[in-house]
């Protein structure tokens, strides 16, 4: 049992150990930051009763082993009010505290809502405008439009350090999941609907972004750098992609077909209403759009057409 | 038998305990329970598909409403048609109570044959949207309207089935126990039918129509 | 033919020769070794005349036991192919870093990972689970057989004949691309044209219909067949979590019965239920497979929390502390089980209070799990442990489960979830408490009721060994995975770029080395014991000092179990009769009523079967014949009234006066 006991004791110790140098661990976020302090939190109120469970596991499994005849042995010994009061109180206790914190972190934490600050003890400097950046999971890449640069790129994205980003995510054809681990915490990519997610970076560097959601064959190659830059490289970067190509809507259907591995790409113009004719799966010429469609079987239905959900998920910001 | 009863009692401080039975035990029948526990996993089934429709049944995609294609006196009809024989199978039941091998199989015909009109109504009512190019295919609505309904359909289509089984079963061996057990089961199963009617009657006709 | 060329697709559907994998090495390796196995099986059988007596004595067997065992056996045997992938993926993942590719490029990697998951959860865990629950229950309850004798053995040929679909689709074609849950567009007909998600369909609505029927019967027998005097708040923790699991069964297939019907409407006719276009909400899809999804881990969870219940009491030899609150805490996980199902998505976008109420319940559950856990934590208090194999498994369980369930209720936090989802942090927490938990209850369970079933105990040594590498195996296995889950690596991805990754991935793919040792030593003990047997003959059929009915009769038990019918008057039921001094009696015996055997079973899970591959294929003809003879032997069968028949007095008293024997030669 011993050899147990140490592995049972060690190995948490070594993980938390290992685990601090990790990209979730240490991040370069604030929601991401915020999202570790979670499990950092969490971990250590679970910690109170799992150690103990563990610790008492192992010793009333070698202090009541048969061999030991001095130890008491009370074979009809099967009840006690108190002990069954607080083995009940007990978890309850942890998950009180543990459900508070579930519910006040959910909301503030919550990837539709706006950010409130750049980093612990930072505002948002007055008069500051999201960048808003369009994703749309392609198969089996990432095409991310700025409509406020007027550019788009495929499978790079770049945002200035400290300046709240307002991602409106959907997908072409599956599901995937958007997912920045360094920056913040992930959200489905879903065709015909729209998630969102809002973040910050809070310091300069090359980052991993994937997709976190299995989509199909190319899933594996599905991942793209995520730059946080200063303001003065930021614009060297969209002026980058002022040398590209236009992304019109036919482009667009070309770069839609599968393809895996895919470089990056920079587009100088994206098409006009390029991106909610792509939540609204209507890109292709002909195809009726999404929310026009439910507009008017609200419509039909008997009821005001804004009653109904919309194909993307503005209902459920607050 | 005195040999085993000197072995199985024992003075505790109370009362002497038994610990086993010398006779043989029997217990309770368990097949209407076991059959209404199917039923209730059935029902779940179209809780699911009540559902479903609830989720999708106003997706049109810009296909007709509801409103627009059910025909509201063909579906009462076939309404009163299931829920008369309900009632018929009730008779049926009484039939067999009192032991009366052929009042139980008209009956039973009876059941069958308002059934099978059932279906023939509902079969009609399919082919017609289909041919007016309304079929499930059509949008979400119509997927969703076509698997409740249908599911429902292929229910009583099998009660059917079941039910002309279990007359030749009658006919052959009588009101013996196996048989009146059966009918009881089949009995369950035809007034459940009846009941997810009602729901898919008022849930999915009445208000697809009204507004 | 060529002048039908309509009959032969009416026949043969979409199935040719380019589904048989000839241009796979590994595939073909696979079906050759399969095929040397399976002849050579074959003939061993033929050659010892063996048919006969496995239609007789087991295929066509309605005793509870023999399909219990039945059931056993193919969880095992579908354990090699499900961790035959788990390798497969581990390899791949160790050594597929940069320009290395590995040796499995993502369009079999896919269904590797696919095929694992199924197979783990359908045809390994549930098999185990109703297994268990089968050769167990009634002799716990003090019964004869299960309630619906012949739908028990309808029931394991079905779930065996979803299996053999599983296996075919190795061979035959290829399976689902998608993940284990096959969630829509992507396993729409658009994104998945070809017949791997329709293998994966059919042959899980083909196993659930058995464990469907299966539930119906595990749960009547226990509320209609107990032994007089078993009051509910007596029956032993085992029979009340299979109750409660047998609820969940219920009340859970069905809606998996239904997506996946859904699911198949869509890829057949075309309809819109989960499609982008027209309508359509894969979400939905999404919600309803969850909403079975979760109740269903509980299904695998609960029957292996009661194994440990009685493990430890037994094997401390001691009462179970707080037999009401470890009832109250099984029904109330049974009751949440159904409430939680949305931690699985927090990321689909629920909101902020959607999110926090699933998270909340969620982590409610840990509650009455805690309760269980301090309950058999004071069982072992003040006990008299003996450390034989099921208590090593126990307390190994109880040691793992916990840092699985506190991984678990981290993941129930939506903020932390939001980091950690798809990360192969989940995928660690839920082999932590699938293998700590189900597995581990498992092998617990196989070693403490093995000499019930077969009359000798499982070799010890060997035993040991398996459960060594096993336990050691895991950890080494999945403690890395949560590492990488925390560096950002999510599940099912084939290849990866950052160097720094690898040592992890190689660690983990170490643990599964030893794990497959872990496996191999099970199955040395396995025929060690069998050759040994023996040595390690129980004649006393109460090898362990056990507390419960199943070991106041034989081992192997008869088939009527109990001569007599148990009275009970405690929980505890044989302890009670041990001590106070009951007497087996020795004659007086009756003619016992007994469920004859039959052949339906088989036979409608083989066309079955066949229904199922022909609708996989679109053989559209085939699939029609399959279906009406199906309807027509159902209808047969059920003109059978003769299904039962008497064990003679005389019989019964030869069969105990031989136990009588036995037993007085042991002592």
């Amino acid at each position: 049992m011993s050899s147990k006991a140490l592995r049972g004791l060690l190995l948490p110790a070594v993980l938390l150990l290992s685990g601090c140098q990790t990209v979730l661990m240490s991040p370069s976020g604030d929601m991401a930051v915020q999202q570790r302090d979670i499990i950092l939190i969490s971990l250590v109120l679970m910690l109170l009763i799992v150690v103990p469970v563990i610790g008492l596991t192992l010793f009333f499994a070698w202090r009541y082993r048969a061999s030991n005849q001095k130890a008491t042995y009370k074979p009809d010994w099967d009840h006690s009010t108190v002990l069954e009061l607080l083995i009940w109180s007990a978890p309850l206790l942890i998950i009180i505290a543990l459900g508070a914190l579930t519910w006040v972190s959910t909301h503030k934490l919550d990837p539709f809502r706006p950010l409130e600050r750049i980093a612990a003890g930072r505002e948002i400097p007055a008069g500051a405008r999201p960048l808003e950046v369009d994703v749309v999971a392609l198969d089996w890449k990432w095409l991310f439009i700025y409509p406020e640069q007027g550019i788009a790129t495929v499978n790079e994205l770049a945002a200035p350090v400290d300046r709240p980003i307002q991602f409106k995510i959907t997908a072409s054809t599956v599901m995937n999941s958007f997912f920045i681990p360094s920056l913040a915490g992930q959200i489905y990519a879903m065709p015909g609907m729209e998630t969102k997610l809002h973040a910050v970076i809070n310091k300069p560097g090359s980052y991993e972004g994937i997709s976190a959601n299995y989509s199909g064959a190319g899933f594996s190659g599905m991942h793209f750098k995520f730059l946080g830059l200063s303001e003065g490289e930021f614009e060297q970067w969209v002026a980058k992609a002022k040398d590209g190509g236009a992304l019109t809507r036919e482009s667009y259907l070309q770069l839609e077909k599968p393809s895996e591995n895919e470089p990056v790409r920079r587009y100088a113009t994206v098409a006009p209403d390029l991106y909610p004719a792509i939540v609204n799966l209507c890109v292709a010429p002909g195809t009726p759009c999404m929310h026009e469609t439910m507009a008017k079987d609200a419509a039909r239905a008997g009821k005001p057409a804004g009653e109904h959900d919309m194909p993307h998920m503005e209902h459920m910001e607050h | 038998m005195s040999d085993a009863k000197s072995y199985d009692t024992y003075n505790t401080a109370a009362a002497p305990l038994r610990f086993h039975q010398e006779t043989e035990h029997h217990p309770e029948n368990g097949t209407l329970l076991g059959f209404w526990l199917y039923l209730m996993s059935d029902c779940l089934i179209f809780a699911c598909l009540f559902a479903v429709y609830g989720v999708l049944g106003r997706s049109y995609a810009g296909g007709p409403t509801g409103a627009e294609v059910f025909e509201l006196p063909l579906v009462a009809l076939n309404t009163s048609l299931l829920l008369l024989s309900s009632i018929t199978y009730g008779f049926a039941m009484l039939e067999m109570q009192r032991k009366r091998v052929n009042p139980t199989l008209v009956w039973l015909a009876v059941t069958g044959l308002l059934g099978a009109g059932f279906i023939g109504i509902e079969l009609y009512e399919f082919g017609h949207l289909i041919a007016e190019g309304n079929g499930p295919q059509r949008s979400a609505f119509l997927s969703s309207f076509f698997t409740l309904v249908g599911t429902h359909g292929l229910h009583v289509s099998c009660g059917i089935i079941w039910l002309i089984t279990l007359m030749v079963q009658v006919k052959r061996k009588g009101l013996i126990g196996p048989n009146k057990r059966r009918l009881w089961c089949l009995s369950m199963f035809w007034h459940f039918l009846d009941v997810v009617w009602i729901g898919v009657f008022s849930f999915v006709y009445l208000m697809g129509v009204l507004p | 033919m060529s002048d039908h060329p309509d009959l032969t697709k009416l026949i043969f559907g979409r199935l040719s020769w380019d589904a048989i994998p000839f241009h796979e090495p590994i595939l073909l390796a696979t079906f050759a070794a399969v095929l040397v196995g399976g002849l050579a099986l074959l003939a061993v059988i033929t050659k010892y005349r063996l048919w006969g007596y496995l239609w007789r004595e087991w295929f066509t067997s309605i005793d509870h036991k023999k399909i219990g065992i039945m059931y056993m056996v193919l969880g095992l045997v579908m354990l090699l192919r499900g961790f035959a992938d788990a390798i497969m993926m581990r390899l791949q993942q160790a050594i597929s870093f940069g320009d290395n590719l590995g040796y499995l490029p993502p369009h079999h990697y896919d269904q590797v990972f696919t095929a694992h998951g199924v197979i783990m959860i359908f045809f390994v865990a549930m098999p185990i689970v109703t297994g268990l629950m089968n050769y167990v229950v009634p002799l716990q309850i003090g019964a004869r057989d299960v309630a619906f004798p012949f739908l028990n053995n309808f029931s394991f040929w079905m779930t065996t004949a979803g299996a053999v679909l599983v296996m075919a689709s190795l061979f035959v074609g290829e399976f689902a691309r998608t993940g284990w849950l096959a969630y829509p567009p992507l396993s729409g007909i658009l994104a998945s044209p070809d017949v791997g998600v329709d293998y994966y369909i059919w042959s899980l609505q083909i196993a659930g219909v058995g464990t469907l029927l299966s539930g119906v019967n595990l749960l009547v027998t226990i509320i209609k067949m107990r032994a007089p005097g078993m009051k509910l708040m007596q029956m032993p923790v085992f029979t009340w979590t299979a109750l409660c699991t047998n609820v969940l069964i219920i009340a859970a297939f069905p809606v998996l019965t239904a997506v996946l019907a859904l699911l198949s409407m869509d890829r057949y006719l075309g309809t819109h239920m989960f499609t982008n276009e027209l309508g359509g909400n894969a979400m939905m899809y999404v919600n309803l497979i969850w909403i079975w999804g979760h109740p269903e881990v509980y299904i695998l969870i609960l029957p292996m929390f009661g194994v440990f219940s009685e493990v430890v009491s037994t094997f401390a030899r001691k009462r179970l502390f707080g037999y009401t609150s470890m009832v109250y805490a099984t029904i109330v996980i049974t009751v949440l089980a159904y409430l939680v199902w949305l931690h699985h998505f927090f990321t689909m976008g629920s909101g902020a209070s959607v999110n926090s109420f699933f998270g909340i319940t969620t982590m409610i559950i840990s509650i009455p799990t805690g309760a269980k856990i301090f309950n058999w934590l004071f069982t072992m208090y003040r006990g008299r442990i003996h450390f034989e194999l099921p208590m090593m498994w126990t307390v190994a369980f109880m040691v793992t489960f916990v840092i699985g369930g506190m991984t678990g209720v981290l993941l129930a936090v939506p903020p932390a979830d939001f980091s950690l989802h798809n990360s192969l942090f989940l995928i660690a927490h839920f082999h932590n408490v699938i293998i700590g938990g189900v597995l581990f209850g498992a092998f617990a369970a196989i070693n403490f009721w093995f000499p019930k079933a077969f009359g000798f105990k499982l070799d010890v040594f060997w035993g040991k060994c398996s459960f060594w590498l096993w336990v050691v195996g895991f950890y080494f296995a999945f403690m890395p995975l949560y590492v990488l889950g925390l560096m950002g690596v999510t599940r099912r991805i084939s290849h990866f770029e950052d160097p720094s990754l690898q040592i992890w991935f190689q660690i983990a793919a170490f643990g599964a080395v030893l794990i497959a040792l872990g496996i191999g030593a099970m199955l040395i003990q396995f025929v060690v014991s069998f050759l040994r047997r023996d040595k390690l003959r129980d004649v006393t059929g109460d090898p362990w000092n056990g507390r419960t009915l199943e070991w106041s009769t034989s081992s192997p038990p008869p088939a009527y179990n109990f001569a007599f019918t148990p009275v009970v008057h405690d929980g505890d039921a044989w302890w009670q009769m041990k001590q106070l001094g009951w007497q087996r009696p020795l004659s007086g015996f009756i003619d016992i009523h007994m469920p004859k055997n039959t052949g339906a079973g088989i036979i409608l899970a083989g066309i079955s079967t066949v229904l199922g591959f022909a609708m996989i294929w679109q053989m559209w003809l085939v699939a029609a014949l399959a279906f009406v003879s199906l309807l027509a032997v159902a209808i047969g069968h059920t003109f059978n009234y003769n299904r039962e028949y008497y064990i003679q007095a005389a019989d019964v008293a030869r069969v105990e006066a031989a136990r009588t024997e036995a037993l007085a030669s042991h002592v």
